[in-house]
């Protein structure tokens, strides 16, 4: 079985925002066109129409509630993107290079997270194990205890988790994509196994990953929602707070699509500044 | 009961919980399954036509066709897909409903089936643009310029050269976004549609075996992407024949 999941090769890694452009210079961007001011006077028409025609009146009562959202989103968002790389590496290296004894359960992680929903493991941590832990009362006694009762630590492990299983996939042909003769130079120049990791390899790698990484951390974002469904009190679940509360469908979800809107063209900006940081050619 | 094989039955009290009659929840499972199956299959099949469709105008469309379809696909990948769920499922059903009452007749109600299906299949269709139009680019220029060259109409090209010749670009991402699919069904447990996920929920809830049921929900979305890829790589094999393998290709 194991043979099956090595041989096939699923993914030509899906860039949900490409960093490359598109070089191509007839799709080169000319916002003189007249159709694009059109375009434009149209999308201003909207929102401005927005604005005027539909109920904005409980903006300011959930103010607060919308930057405790915003801030959680963020933060959730953060911290699982940095745990989860921070496996994916032991992940990647093991199934790139490792011996089969870790590179079987590495591999086999990566099949199992990627393979299931990520609702199906948020709810099977959080409902599954929260339900086992009352169960023991020297885990009821701990001093983890008043963290395990609330839903927030289930969600950052259940996305990091998430996160690690795809990124490990992709770490996994960034580590065997960096070419054999860099590695080579290192062993000849004498670097032990670690230091050729920590000079040559692992940056290298990151590099190749670094396009990707950007596309899984859109990715990432987007999957945030879903602890919403764990009771924990995120952005969306602002807006679903809003319409239970006044019966306002389209105006939370509105505001909401757009908000994940800016947050998606921050997180592009940041890894293409990232990405011009490291200098391009490498061999 | 206090004897040594207290714990063989429990375990067999809990996995009778499975089976596919009524005491068991089982059933549930397999009909959650097949729904999720259905909307799936519909969904891709659905964002393909559109994928189709994008692709050609992102490609070969005016400017404004260009414009118009890359503010589709930027707005859907970059908004969550459980939001778009809920805003054109809400915003879908109040629409069709408002019309037809405009148009002087009942209201009618949305099945769960298509509006999951046209909902998920809005925005499979987003991502197939993509992995569409960067397929149609890798074929050689030169098999387009010899169907112009030879007289083809557009329509006779794409169905002999097009689609065919792109096919093994194309397969690798096709395959990716079936398997988003399948997973991406989960997200309508939370309007209320009564797919895998859900069905396990409920099961879960009523019998307090959170454990088993999530498991054995999983087992099966496992099994639908271990199936699915031996069938893509059978697939890839035959689409890509008479052309030197992924290993080759790439040395």
């Amino acid at each position: 079985m194991s043979k099956l999941i090595a041989d096939t090769e699923i993914e030509i890694p899906l860039e949900t925002f490409p960093i490359h452009k598109d070089t191509d210079p007839a799709q080169r961007n000319e916002w003189k066109q007249p159709h694009r001011i059109i375009l434009i006077l149209i999308g201003l028409a909207l929102v401005g129409s927005a604005i005027f025609f539909l109920r904005w009146d409980w903006l300011p009562n959930y103010g607060d509630l919308i930057l405790q959202g915003l801030w959680r989103t963020i933060w959730i968002l953060c911290v699982t993107v940095f745990l989860g790389f921070l496996l994916a590496v032991p992940l990647g290296l093991a199934q790139a290079a490792g011996p089969a004894i870790l590179a079987i359960p590495a591999r086999w992680f990566c099949t199992i997270i990627r393979g299931t929903p990520l609702l199906l493991q948020l709810w099977l941590l959080y409902y599954g194990l929260g339900s086992l832990f009352p169960q023991y009362p020297w885990i009821r006694g701990s001093e983890l205890w008043p963290y395990l009762r609330q839903a927030w630590p289930y969600a950052v492990l259940a996305l990091t988790l998430s996160y690690a299983g795809y990124e490990g996939e992709v770490m996994r042909g960034a580590f065997a994509g960096v070419p054999k003769g860099q590695l080579e130079a290192a062993r000849a120049f004498g670097m032990r196994r670690f230091t050729i990791l920590r000079r040559i390899w692992l940056p290298q790698a990151i590099h190749r990953a670094l396009p990707t990484l950007a596309g899984e951390a859109v990715l990432q974002l987007k999957s945030t929602p879903l602890v919403a469904t764990i009771t924990v009190v995120d952005l969306y679940s602002v807006a679903s707070r809003v319409r239970q509360d006044t019966f306002i469908t389209y105006e939370p979800l509105l505001l909401l699509a757009a908000g994940y809107l800016v947050i998606t063209g921050i997180i592009v900006f940041l890894f293409r500044r990232l990405e011009r940081l490291v200098p391009s050619r490498l061999g | 009961m206090a004897d040594g094989s207290i714990i063989p039955e429990a375990v067999w009290q809990t996995l009778a919980l499975l089976s596919p009659s009524p005491p068991g929840w089982g059933g549930n499972l397999l009909r959650g399954l097949l729904h999720s199956l259905q909307i799936a299959l519909g969904a891709f099949g659905m964002g393909l036509i559109i994928g189709t469709l994008g692709a050609y105008g992102k490609l070969y469309g005016s400017p404004l066709v260009r414009d118009l379809a890359g503010i589709y696909t930027t707005i859907v990948r970059a908004v969550p897909e459980l939001v778009l769920i809920l805003l054109l499922y809400y915003a879908g059903t109040d629409l069709i409903n408002r019309t037809l009452e405009m148009a002087g007749y009942q209201r009618i109600d949305v099945s769960g089936l298509v509006a999951g299906i046209v909902v998920l299949g809005f925005v499979q269709g987003a991502y197939a643009t993509e992995v569409l139009r960067g397929a149609i680019k890798a074929i050689p220029f030169g098999e387009i310029e010899a169907a112009r060259a030879y007289g083809m109409s557009p329509t006779l090209m794409m169905r002999r050269i097009t689609l065919p010749s792109m096919l093994p670009y194309a397969l690798p991402g096709l395959a990716n976004l079936w398997l988003i699919a399948t997973k991406d069904t989960a997200l309508l447990a939370v309007v209320g549609f009564s797919e895998l996920t859900l069905e396990t929920r409920q099961a879960a809830g009523t019998t307090k075996a959170y454990f088993l049921f999530f498991i054995a929900a999983g087992a099966l979305y496992l099994l639908i992407t271990l199936f699915s890829n031996v069938l893509v790589a059978r697939i890839e094999k035959w689409a890509r024949r008479g052309m030197p393998s992924i290993r080759e290709a790439r040395s």
